[in-house]
Formats: C-alpha cells, structure tokens, sequence
C-alpha cells in the first residue's frame, strides 16, 4: 500500500518531468525551423523585385536576375511530367484495378520502394550513363528531365494508386452490374471518382521534382544562358542556389533571394495540394448521390 | 466489339508500363555496374593508400568514413528529437497546437536539402567557426543532416504512435496509469516497428544526401581526427568530381555510388522487412 503510493507520486513526478522535457525539445525544433524560415524571408526579400524574376542572370548570378532559370526549371519540369505521369498513371492503374493476388506486383511494389530509396546522387550518375551517354542526349534539359522522372515515380505512382483505391467499391459492381467496360468504367467513372486525389499526388511529384539538386548537376547542367530548345543546358533553381553560395564570392545575396523563390513555390504547390486533397472528402457523398441516381 | 478491343488493350498496355516503372531500379543497378567495372578490374581499390585521383591512387576510406560518422551522427540526434516531436504531437500538446506544429513539420520536411545546406553555410558555418575553426566542419555536417532528416523522421514517428488502438489508452488510463507511464509501456512498445522502420528509413536518407553535406562539410578527403575537422562524404566526392572525371577516375566514383546505392538498398529492404514482421505481430 505504501510502496503503490510513492511509485504513483514517482510516476506523477515523471509525467511531469516528461512534459516539461518534450515541451522544450518541441519548442526547440520550432525554433530553430523560425529561424531558417526568417533568415531567408527577410535576407531574401531585400532582393525580391520584379527585376529580379524577369532578368537575366549577369557576372555569374552577382547580377541581373533569374528569368533564364527560371524557364530552364520549368522546362525540366514539363518533361519530367510528361514522362512520368503516363507511366506513372499506367503503373498505378494496374497496381490498384489488375493485379490483385499476382505476384508480379509485388514484385512491381517492391522495386518502387527500392527506387524511393535510391540517393539522389546515384540517380544523377544513372542519368548521366543512361541519357546523357547510352542515349546520346548531352548536358541537356531533357536529359534532366528525364532523369528526374526517374526519381518522382515512385511517389507519383503511391499517391495515384492509393487516389485510385480510395474509390469505393460500389462504383466499380455498379459499373460492372451495368455491363460497362472496363475502359469505360476507368475512363468515365473511377478517374473522374479519383481526380482530386490524382491531382494532389502529381502536384506532389512536382514539389520533389522542384526541390531535387544532386540527381541534375551533371544530367542538365549549369549553363546559365536562356535555353532554345530541350536539347540545351540549362540550370534549375536550386543547382543556382548552389552554385552561387559554393563557386560564385559574393554571390550569397542572390542566393537568398533565389531560396526564397523557391521557397515559395513549394509552399504554393504544398497549399495547391492540400486543397485537391480535401476536395476530395467533401466530393465524396455528392458523388456517390450521382451515381445513384443514374 | 470495339469497347473489348480497348480493355484488351489496356490489359496489355497497363502491365507493360508497370513493368517499365519497375525496370529503373535494375537498370540503375546495371549501369551503375557497367560504369564502375573497369576501376573494380584495375584493382586500385586495394593498392592505394590516398585519395589523388590524379596519380591514380583511390582510397575510398576517409570519403567512407566521412559519410558514416556524419550519417551515424545525424541519427544519434534526430532518433531522441524525432521521438520527442512525435509525443509531443500525439500525447502532450493540446489539439490546436498538434495541428499547428504537425503543419510546420509538414512545411520542415518539404525545405529542399539545398536550401539546408545553404543555411547551414552562411549561419551555422561561421557561428561554429567563431568557436573552434574552420567551421566547415563533421559538426557542421551532422547539425545540417539532422535538420534534414529530423521533421520526415519524426513524421514517420507520429504515424507510428498513432496506430495504438484508442481503446488500449482509454483502458491504460481506466487502470489508473498516467500519461507517461502509458506513452512508456504502452504507446512506445505498441509502435516499436514503426519508429525503427522510420530511424532506417532516415539513416539511408541521410547516408545518401548529397548537397546539405556538400555544402558545409569542407570536403577535405583525408582521414578526419576531430569534430571540427573537414571531411568529405562518397556523395559529395561524386558531385565535386564528376564534372572532370575521366576513364578510371570516374569509374571509381561510379563505385563509391554502386558502394552508396547498396547500403541504402539494404537498409530500405531492412526498414520494409521491419514494417512486415511487426505487422504480424
């Protein structure tokens, strides 16, 4: 009776221990993420003009602005997604409607857990032996791209089959009841169903592919010109982060202002996401009425 | 007629494009054996006792050392962190709060590792500069990795504590237990799966990360006697050489990534089998 009582003042004793031990840690985390966060708003925003976004970079990135770079990203971006996003797509649709109980795909699951794992690095050096070399592409955007297609693929497959599996199962017996095809109750039901949710996956995909350095310094280069075509070099925003901090003196202003571009890209691809995903949960019953009352 | 010849189609089209996603993996493998071959062949692995790419000795020891000290660094900080998040989080923050700080890890994880590492250079660098030189340093390297790695860790960790059924904690608390000795004997056992699957998940991502390292890390391959000593990692080897690297040269840095891309392999493969045995538990 006595000993319970002590260890329950002891555990008491601990509890509050515990807490006030993970309140600082937390607040420690927190911090030190405001502080990042801060530094860059408020050393990069000196900078940010529209000048700055719609020039050319001069002397090395000590001058002018980011316009080139900024057209060099996107390009890799838009071959990145549209390599991806068909496979992707293809692989996902497969995984969560074709292959259940086949081994095959676990096979097929497998492999893209391996490939989510793979540094980026390593798959820079894959890029450069495959498509720069194998493939003849050079230093190119295109090569980059499709190196970095490489690498979202696994995320961009995970959010669309799971998209896919979200939709419930009563749309796929009606469909079948219906006599619908299978194409057809792909094409008119279950992508539509899963629309929001693919979305939020392939806006996810490109806030990867927007934050990816290591797997593009040698598959697209830093050449800073304006590109012409996908066969150019052209460098990314954060290969030009990089850049300036490590081989340009002088050139860490720029370099902040460029971080918090890139910055705020992500946040607005993050916020985009998050609404495709909870258009989701309130599409669902009105959805679900629809089909019904077909 | 029409409609079966588009899902005959379909059936044929779908399994070749998963087939294709799920070929990359095999072919980097393959490549990266491809190009690494002629430096395993030479055998300079063995016979060189410096890195000088130059005067063909390839030592890959001190870039080796470099990427597990400053990898093992970063875990041994974020491991305790992580978990500290994660509880505050899911037991001990009240619910506005928790959704408040799950958001700013949310925001933490998706930072590019650039963006890290450039922080790291211009804040961190001359702060431990101004205490013991040069700055550049493994300790550098570890602070900048465990930022890195610490949100999606901790993350990881919270989906794990989640996963105990709330019946057990309402009964925990029904017996008279209180909330730390239910987190201790409870929660934490109950998720024990979880939280190693994500320390291993998160150890490959930090043995593999290259700019966050490349930044602040010096980059200097010899055998570090410090903390505050430079050193340089297998991947940032990579990224600093590539550029100019030819014949065996960059057949050997081809290996220090077939080196890097097996480790992680295995860890993942590791983190996956963790996930499968706790589950049948």
């Amino acid at each position: 009776m006595h000993s319970g009582l002590a260890l329950r003042c002891d555990s008491r004793l601990l509890d509050r221990v515990a807490q006030t031990l993970l309140w600082l840690l937390a607040a420690l985390v927190c911090g030190v993420f405001c502080w990042l966060l801060f530094d860059i708003v408020i050393e990069g925003g000196a900078g940010l003009s529209w000048s700055f976004l719609s020039q050319l970079p001069e002397d090395a990135g000590r001058a002018g602005g980011i316009a080139s770079i900024l057209v060099s990203t996107l390009a890799v971006l838009v071959v990145c997604l549209s390599v991806a996003l068909p496979i992707g797509l293809g692989t996902a649709i497969w995984l969560a409607e074709y292959s259940d109980h086949l081994i095959v795909a676990r096979w097929v699951r497998r492999s893209l857990q391996l490939l989510a794992g793979v540094p980026s690095i390593v798959i820079g050096l894959f890029g450069y032996a495959f498509f720069c070399r194998a493939l003849g592409l050079g230093y190119s955007l295109l090569a980059g791209g499709l190196t970095l297609a490489c690498m979202v693929l696994p995320l961009l497959v995970g959010a669309l089959e799971a998209g896919l599996r979200a939709v419930p199962e009563s749309l796929r017996q009606g469909a079948a009841a219906l006599g619908l095809s299978q194409a057809g109750t792909l094409l008119y039901l279950l992508l539509p169903a899963a629309a929001p949710a693919l979305i939020a996956g392939l806006i996810l995909s490109v806030g990867r592919a927007l934050a990816e350095t290591a797997a593009l310094l040698f598959t697209s280069g830093y050449v800073t010109r304006m590109p012409e075509s996908l066969a150019d070099s052209g460098r990314v925003l954060s290969v030009h982060i990089f850049d300036l901090t490590m081989n340009v003196a002088g050139g860490d202003h720029y370099a902040y202002t460029t971080a918090l571009v890139l910055l705020g890209l992500l946040c607005a691809i993050n916020a985009l996401a998050k609404l495709a995903v909870r258009s989701i949960f309130s599409g669902k019953a009105e959805r679900n009425e629809q089909v019904f009352s077909l | 007629m029409y409609r079966s010849r588009i899902d005959r189609l379909l059936q044929i089209a779908l399994p070749l494009l998963a087939l294709l996603a799920a070929v990359i993996v095999l072919l980097i493998l393959w490549f990266l054996w491809l190009e690494s071959w002629p430096f395993i062949a030479s055998g300079d692995l063995f016979n060189s006792n410096s890195w000088h790419p130059s005067e063909s000795q390839y030592n890959l020891l001190p870039m080796v050392l470099g990427t597990l000290v400053t990898a093992l660094g970063a875990v041994v900080l974020a491991a305790p962190l992580g978990l500290a998040a994660a509880l505050f989080c899911r037991f001990y923050a009240p619910q506005p709060l928790a959704r408040i700080y799950r958001w700013i890890l949310e925001l933490m994880a998706g930072i590019p590792s650039v963006v890290y590492g450039f922080w790291g250079l211009v804040v961190l660098v001359p702060m431990i500069a101004r205490w013991q030189g040069p700055g550049t340093s493994i300790l550098a390297g570890i602070l900048v990795l465990t930022l890195m790695i610490l949100p999606t860790a901790s993350l990881l960790a919270e989906a794990a504590l989640e996963k105990t059924p709330e019946h057990w904690i309402a009964g925990a608390y029904a017996l008279g237990l209180n909330r730390w000795v239910m987190v201790r004997h409870l929660a934490i056992p109950h998720a024990y799966g979880g939280l190693l699957n994500a320390l291993l998940l998160q150890a490959a991502r930090a043995l593999g990360e290259t700019m966050a390292v490349l930044m602040v890390c010096g980059n200097i391959a010899v055998l570090p006697s410090s903390l505050f000593n430079p050193v340089r990692t297998l991947s940032a080897n990579i990224a600093l050489e590539m550029a100019y690297a030819l014949d065996t040269h960059r057949a050997a840095l081809y290996f220090s990534g077939l080196l890097l891309l097996l480790t992680v392999l295995l860890l993942v493969l590791g983190a996956g089998r963790l996930r499968q045995e706790y589950k049948h538990a």
